[in-house]
């Protein structure tokens, strides 16, 4: 049986980490996986902390990722980094919000994609399925600036991946 | 991507939430009317089932969403009621007596339990209701099961003409994961009058053999859960044997791999002989149930030996950690959980300058469920209590009728617009009945959408669930109805300074009063702008299919829109 991928993306109420969650498991989901997806809604929307469970591989269990199985935590808040880092496994990887570089950002509020792109790098999940994932979840006008986003996250992770 | 195998794909599979799922099964199960009031974790069913073209509607409380539910189910529809688990209590009084009618269509209510209390006051576990009520229950484990359990529920609804609770918690509501489409129901008979009084008129001649009548059904359920194919029998190592229900059964299946399962899927009645022959075929027979002992009562009751959780893990979720824990019998302190950043009022909200006035005039806040119980965090800890919807009504009042009276001058009412809808309404026909010598000031916060669940509509603002223009109720209107003494509307944004000094006035006045604090939420403002205008476009355009009235827009600035003094 091929090991499930955890992805736990965290950050603040309407900082669109329920959204970049949304797409990370459309994307797995249209790449073929099994996909299961958990979050608290409710409170959280106001300000408070949200984090969203995503979890795919061939058979998926739980929704929910069990504390110290995180391979990535993708996190939109830099007071959020410690706070969920014990969700990581040993070894594995954070993108927190200054993984990206904001001035290459055309909208700042594209972050969430900007760091999707990061992971992207690292996920068996074909781009393609992750351009159609952003598209089907943003409306038409945000389009460009998070496929540009998406783009200089994946480019990011890539020159980091390089020794 | 996949080498063979596979014959052809049958229906897409889509990534839908649990909420998602019991939509599109309702749409496809030939539900007619969806109705219930918005809760966390439930709300997200019915707004799926309007955008699916389904004809669904909030109603002003849980206990009204049963009722037309009921109405609509003894005229042989198929129906869904939705509500969240501390709903359930507002609608229990027509619930109990609906499982003695019984009903001539389908009906299926979904209960959303909250274990853990992501957004709720409580984390009552519903599946007692089952038993109480005498009804039967289903539980799914995910976003398939949730599709598949309502069209099963409804099939079942309808083959023994009982109401039938589906129990989902949050996780299953709110989690996402793969959904295939299957068949539904061949369509319903269409919907026309037979009269049945004997089975409707609940007087006792006729209660009393209902009673009767109800317990023979469930017998028949109970049968038919004995075969039913919602339960599921994972053989395993017969050394260990876990009875799971719900969202655990997930957990169960990764945390304990290799174990002998039973997932209970009719929760009510119970598969009493199945689990018998299950416990009987393990050594240990462990039961991992979220929430209260449930089954571990049930299943002892029937004379069958089995293992509970120990009471720690009764409180909060469940997970594969806890999960593993329970199977270890660990009861060692847990890791305290994750540091959360709590939840606040938004920068921008209207309710601001109102908490920051009640914390300087050292009120004692009754408060009530919402947004705004938010007003009980820092830097305002303007709120005293918070106990059920509308409850701020009877409890300022309560305070008041015992409190010293220069305290009792001090307390104050308050609560959301979306509440005093809700149950606000009884307490205050409770306070012009029974008013204290001291008077009472109420403060309605109407920012012109029920905030807390995601801006959604209700009567009070005068647009159904799908934003098209509708009767509206008018709060002020009925406080003046009512006979209240004093009734304002206030924009406390606009003038917060005349806010005070109008609240300082109320307290001293000794007199029954209302102050509607008006100004929309800023989450919802730009969009009830857009309904307004689309609506106003309509009307001119000779739509006049409803009852809207021309009711006065939201004010800005600090109109006191009505001050009128009416008689008590």
């Amino acid at each position: 049986m091929s090991r499930v991928v955890n992805v736990v993306v965290a950050g603040l109420g309407g900082q669109g980490a329920i959204k970049a969650s949304d797409i990370l498991a459309d994307a797995a989901c249209r790449a073929g996986h099994d996909v299961k997806k958990a979050e608290i809604h409710g409170m959280s929307q106001r300000g408070g902390s949200v984090t969203s469970d995503v979890r795919f591989g061939e058979k998926v269990l739980s929704p929910m990722v069990p504390r110290g199985e995180a391979d990535f935590l993708v996190v939109l808040d830099p007071d959020q980094v410690e706070v969920n880092r014990p969700v990581l496994r040993d070894g594995g990887l954070v993108f927190g919000p200054d993984f990206v570089d904001e001035k290459t950002l055309t909208n700042r509020k594209s972050l969430n994609v900007a760091l999707l792109g990061a992971l992207s790098h690292h996920l068996d999940i074909p781009e393609a399925s992750w351009l159609e994932a952003v598209r089907a979840a943003l409306p038409e006008r945000l389009h460009d600036v998070n496929e540009k986003a998406f783009r200089v996250g994946r480019a990011t992770a890539a020159r980091a991946a390089k020794p | 991507m996949e080498a063979g195998g596979q014959a052809a794909k049958s229906a897409p599979r889509q990534l839908l939430s649990g909420d998602e799922a019991v939509a599109l099964a309702a749409l496809d199960a030939g539900v007619a009317l969806g109705t219930g009031y918005p809760g966390t974790p439930s709300t997200e069913i019915l707004e799926s089932f309007d955008a699916l073209g389904g004809r669904a509607q909030w109603a002003p409380n849980e206990k009204v969403a049963l009722e037309v539910g009921l109405g609509a189910a003894f005229a042989g529809a198929r129906v869904l009621v939705t509500m969240k688990h501390v709903g359930v209590n507002v609608a229990a009084d027509p619930l109990f007596t609906a499982a003695y009618t019984g009903v001539s269509g389908a009906l299926v209510l979904i209960s959303a339990d909250d274990p853990g209390m992501a957004s709720s006051q409580n984390e009552q576990d519903n599946r007692r209701y089952a038993v109480a009520a005498g009804l039967p229950m289903l539980e799914p484990s995910d976003s398939q099961d949730a599709y598949d359990f309502l069209v099963a529920a409804m099939a079942l609804s309808e083959r023994v003409k009982l109401p039938v609770m589906m129990r989902m918690t949050t996780r299953v509501c709110h989690s996402k994961t793969l959904v295939e489409r299957r068949g539904g129901l061949p369509p319903a008979k269409a919907p026309t009058y037979e009269r049945d009084i004997p089975a409707r008129v609940m007087v006792p001649g006729y209660a009393r053999p209902a009673h009767r009548k109800l317990r023979t059904r469930l017998a028949e359920v109970q049968k038919e859960h004995e075969r039913s194919p919602l339960n599921l029998w994972k053989k395993g190592d017969p050394k260990l044997g876990i009875v799971t229900h719900g969202i655990t059964w997930e957990h169960v299946q990764e945390a304990a791999p290799g174990a002998s399962a039973f997932r209970v899927g009719t929760s009510w009645p119970l598969p009493v002989e199945r689990l018998r022959q299950f416990a009987a075929s393990v050594e240990r027979c462990l039961v991992v149930e979220e929430g209260d002992p449930v089954l571990v009562e049930q299943l002892r009751a029937a004379g069958i030996p089995v293992e509970g959780k120990p009471e720690m893990y009764r409180f909060g979720e469940l997970s594969v950690e806890r999960v593993k824990r329970i199977v270890a019998g660990d009861t060692s302190p847990e890791p305290p959980p994750l540091k959360a950043t709590p939840p606040r009022l938004c920068d921008a909200c209207p309710y601001h300058p109102v908490y920051d006035t009640l914390r300087r005039l050292d009120c004692i806040v009754a408060g009530d469920i919402g947004c705004y119980t938010l007003g009980v965090m820092e830097p305002y800890r303007a709120m005293d209590t918070c106990v059920a919807m509308g409850a701020s009504m009877g409890v300022g009042l309560g305070l008041r009728h015992v409190l010293p009276e220069a305290q009792a001058r001090r307390v104050v009412s308050i609560i959301g617009d979306s509440t005093f809808v809700h149950s606000g309404i009884n307490g205050m026909v409770e306070m012009v009945y029974n008013p204290p010598s001291t008077g009472h000031v109420v403060i309605v916060l109407d920012n012109g959408t029920t905030a807390m669940t995601g801006q959604q509509e209700h009567p009070g603002t005068g647009r159904t669930l799908d934003h098209d223009a509708t009767g509206k109720f008018s709060i002020e209107g009925f406080a003046r109805a009512c006979g209240l003494q004093a009734v304002d509307v206030v924009d406390p944004v606009a003038d917060p300074g005349g806010f005070e000094a109008l609240l300082k006035q109320r307290l001293a006045g000794g007199q029954l009063s209302l102050i509607v604090a008006r100004r929309p939420c800023i989450l919802a403002a730009a969009d009830i702008r857009k309904f307004e205008k689309v609506n106003a476009e309509k009307a001119a355009a000779g739509c006049r299919t409803c009852g809207a009235s021309d009711e006065v827009a939201i004010s800005s600035g600090l109109t006191v829109l009505d001050g009128r003094k009416g008689k008590a």
